[in-house]
């Protein structure tokens, strides 16, 4: 027996809630620094905040044992330029990011990353990650250097993204809290941050929080908050769990909700007005569970129904003659940057090798039959090892979903061909087949870079309010960015706690809240479920967010958010703790819909990097709107000022890199 | 086992996503203690297998199989929308198989690397 379904069935009975319910029951944590989110970025800003000596708690979503987009490992870790072997540095990697964003990228955070991206790297090793090929499975191989038996991917030359055996990194980080102590609050569904006599824009003080097996109610006090959730808000133009979940990047806990609690609170936002189409929408297959040529199966041989490979090219163009050569640098590279670190668009001199451009066009002329596989047996040995069995086999949302479950059920990389999906022949553009970005409805769209705003400390305009994540930071990336940017964030927000005045929460706030948390356990039983809620946010934002948006209809979609929430929303019932946390999500999304919505009123002009498409200023990049618009909410209005996009080295910044980290970092 | 037929929901879609073989599960909810979104619930019968309560909740990690102290006690499983994707052809003979297949060839044992 597995499934409720099955109980009910067998016994005749439907089995009663498991845990005991208390709702409306308060509970207190009071700490130094109180970090949201307890993911790799959250326990990395607690692990290091409390090594200076503060008092840390954790609230967490889920259990911080392996929660998190990043909580299911990681086998390869980007930025890490200060490593032995790297001839990449971290002004060289931090233009490549800004350069090809044109602009577009908090070049700030991308500078701590790579300054302390091989650092953190190294503190993940002291805590019993492994990193380095120390039982010299690929002695000789291209990727391996001898000395420091470190490996590395996309750029065998340059060396400056490493391969880690990271399928155990989160219950390893998650140790190492325990050791120090560290109060972790599992299964909170935060609902607010808490401000300085309760007002929008007052320095941060703590947050309140509903337990989703408990109901409990939870009041957290602390002198500096770090906001360390990740992921993008997954669910907030498509709403199908049934389908995507099983195809999706991160988990359904993805709902916006440190973005809903910092826009709630007087945080500042840029970018929140870009969105994209085919971004890994859920509608394709489970993670790398079909044959593909990208990020982890880079380099990989893919060839047609009748076994004839596909070529392979250079960014600009020419066919590699080896496949060697698809591992390293071609003349006109400067170095490769390497893919999925939050970039849209590269130039072509940090661009990846990539399957030719061409093969849209020769399947749609006959040339390849599909379906196309994976011929990963065309690799050397090491090759083929170091993808399926070390990179697949490494990182958690493989090892199970795919090394386990099909070496079991008999599949062999030495021996078979993997097969890619079949799909419209435009799907074989990019090299992530799985994705399957072609499959996503044209009104889908999801949030691009759209993220907190910080300063040098990454801090946010808000007192005592710290970021530290992936893709919920401007400037942030990946895995291993997370990492970095947690712990910096963590040990700014210590070192702020040490000398910030004692937190006190506004009561009428805390009050506000506890009400307005606990309002759906006390609706009529009929009242509408979360699931159709969430559909139904979803479904406004599909329609009146999508690609083409004018005045009108951004306006008619902030209408109908309203709407909601006075209706459906307001009549909606949660029978047990778990949907009302799921349904506190809603409220989450809602917010991070305004935010969307109003930031997207702001910008009065189509622009090409935001894949931002105005119908009534259809005129594309107009020269005077390159530029930022921090968006915020004072006494519930919106704020918006003008902020050039190198920020970060113009006033009160000193000019160079170096000199703003020093300052900020080494003080 | 009952034979009665009770007015339920439609079976949820995906059916499981995880399965629990009871001779193998001593019923300790260490994978329900770890999941990050809540799928499963503790039987409320003790040492008995959990119950999977919100599997189009689960975003497959397999932390609850990695977090299991008895292998082969519960088993990730893709939804049959995804196993019917997961095929592979064998090179020199030119065999087809899919994940889920009815006779599938036999495990490859190799553990991936590191272990």
């Amino acid at each position: 027996m597995s499934t409720w379904h099955e109980y009910v069935q067998q016994t005749g009975k439907v089995p009663e809630w498991p845990y005991p319910i208390n709702y409306g029951k308060v509970n207190e944590i009071i700490s130094d620094v109180l970090v949201i989110g307890g993911g790799v970025a959250g326990l990395q800003a607690a692990i290091n905040a409390a090594k200076l000596g503060v008092k840390v708690a954790v609230l967490e979503r889920g259990h911080a044992k392996r929660s998190g987009s990043g909580g299911a490992g990681v086998d390869h870790w980007h930025g890490a330029v200060t490593n032995p072997c790297s001839k990449v540095t971290p002004e060289m990697y931090t233009n490549a990011c800004y350069n090809s964003s044109r602009g577009w990228t908090g070049a700030h955070v991308r500078y701590i990353i790579t300054k302390e991206g091989w650092d953190t790297l190294l503190e993940c090793e002291q805590m019993g990650i492994q990193i380095r090929d120390v039982h010299d499975e690929f002695k000789g191989a291209d990727f391996r250097d001898e000395k420091t038996k470190l490996m590395f991917a996309y750029d065998y030359k340059n060396r400056h993204v490493i391969r880690v055996w990271g399928w155990n990194i989160k219950p390893m980080l998650y140790a190492e809290a325990k050791r120090l102590d560290i109060n972790l609050q599992n299964r909170m569904m935060p609902t607010a941050l808490l401000t300085a006599g309760g007002k929008q824009g007052n320095r941060v003080v703590g947050a309140t929080a509903v337990n989703t097996r408990t109901g409990e109610f939870y009041i957290f006090k602390a002198k500096a908050t770090v906001i360390a959730t990740g992921g993008s808000a997954g669910r907030l133009a498509y709403f199908a769990p049934e389908l995507t979940a099983s195809g999706a990047m991160s988990d359904i806990n993805g709902a916006g909700v440190g973005q809903a609690l910092g826009w709630n609170a007087g945080a500042e936002f840029v970018n929140a007005e870009q969105s994209g189409h085919n971004r890994l929408s859920g509608l394709g297959y489970a993670p790398y569970s079909m044959g593909g040529a990208h990020n982890t199966y880079h380099g990989t041989p893919i060839v047609d129904a009748d076994g004839k490979e596909v070529p392979w090219n250079d960014p600009f163009g020419r066919e590699l003659k080896t496949v060697e050569d698809r591992f390293l640098p071609q003349p006109g590279h400067d170095f490769i940057l390497g893919e999925g670190i939050g970039i849209g668009p590269y130039l072509q001199q940090f661009r990846s090798n990539e399957l030719c451009n061409s093969l849209v066009d020769r399947i749609l002329k006959g040339e390849f039959k599909l379906p196309l596989y994976a011929d990963l047996s065309r690799l050397s040995e090491n090759e083929r090892r170091v993808i399926f069995g070390m990179m697949v086999g490494s990182e958690g949302k493989t090892r199970i979903a795919v090394y386990d479950t099909m070496t079991k059920a008999g599949f062999d990389p030495d021996k078979d061909l993997f097969q890619t999906p079949v799909m419209p022949a435009e799907g074989y553009a990019h090299s992530n087949f799985w994705g399957a970005g072609v499959n996503a409805p044209a009104n889908m769209r999801s949030m691009g870079g759209g993220a907190f705003l910080t300063d040098w400390d990454l801090r946010t305009n808000l007192e005592g309010l710290y970021i530290g994540a992936g893709g919920n930071l401007y400037g942030g990336g990946c895995h291993g960015e997370s990492h970095t940017t947690g712990r910096y964030a963590g040990k700014r927000a210590a070192e702020y706690a040490r000398n910030a005045p004692e937190p006190v929460v506004d009561k009428r706030q805390v009050e506000k809240e506890k009400e307005s948390a606990y309002h759906a356990t006390h609706q009529s039983k009929e009242g509408n479920g979360w699931k159709e809620i969430n559909g139904a946010i979803a479904r406004i934002m599909r329609d009146y967010c999508g690609k083409h948006k004018n005045e009108i209809t951004l306006n008619l979609g902030l209408r109908l958010l309203n709407e909601l929430k006075t209706t459906e929303m307001a009549s909606a019932y949660a029978s047990n703790p778990h949907e009302l946390g799921r349904l506190l999500e809603c409220h989450s999304l809602i917010s991070v819909g305004e935010l969307v919505l109003k930031a997207s009123l702001e910008r009065k002009a189509s622009n090409s990097l935001l894949d931002f498409h105005r119908l009534d200023y259809p005129a594309m990049d107009p020269p005077e709107w390159n530029k930022l618009l921090p968006i915020r909410q004072e006494n519930d209005k919106v704020k918006v000022r003008d902020l050039p996009l190198d920020f970060h080295l113009k006033a009160p910044y000193a000019a160079s890199y170096e000199e703003n980290y020093k300052k900020h970092a080494e003080n | 086992m009952s034979d009665k037929a009770y007015m339920v929901p439609n079976p949820p879609t995906p059916n499981k996503a995880v399965e629990f073989n009871p001779d193998f599960c001593i019923g300790c909810n260490r994978c329900v203690d770890v999941c990050p979104t809540d799928v499963m619930m503790p039987n409320p019968e003790k040492k008995k297998q959990p119950i999977v309560v919100y599997p189009e909740e689960c975003w497959y990690c397999g932390g609850c199989v990695e977090e299991c102290p008895r292998p082969g006690a519960i088993k990730m499983l893709h939804p049959t929308q995804q196993r019917i994707s997961v095929n592979w052809k064998r090179k020199d003979t030119g065999e087809l198989f899919r994940l889920g297949m009815k006779n599938p060839p036999p495990p490859n044992t190799r553990p991936p690397s590191g272990e």
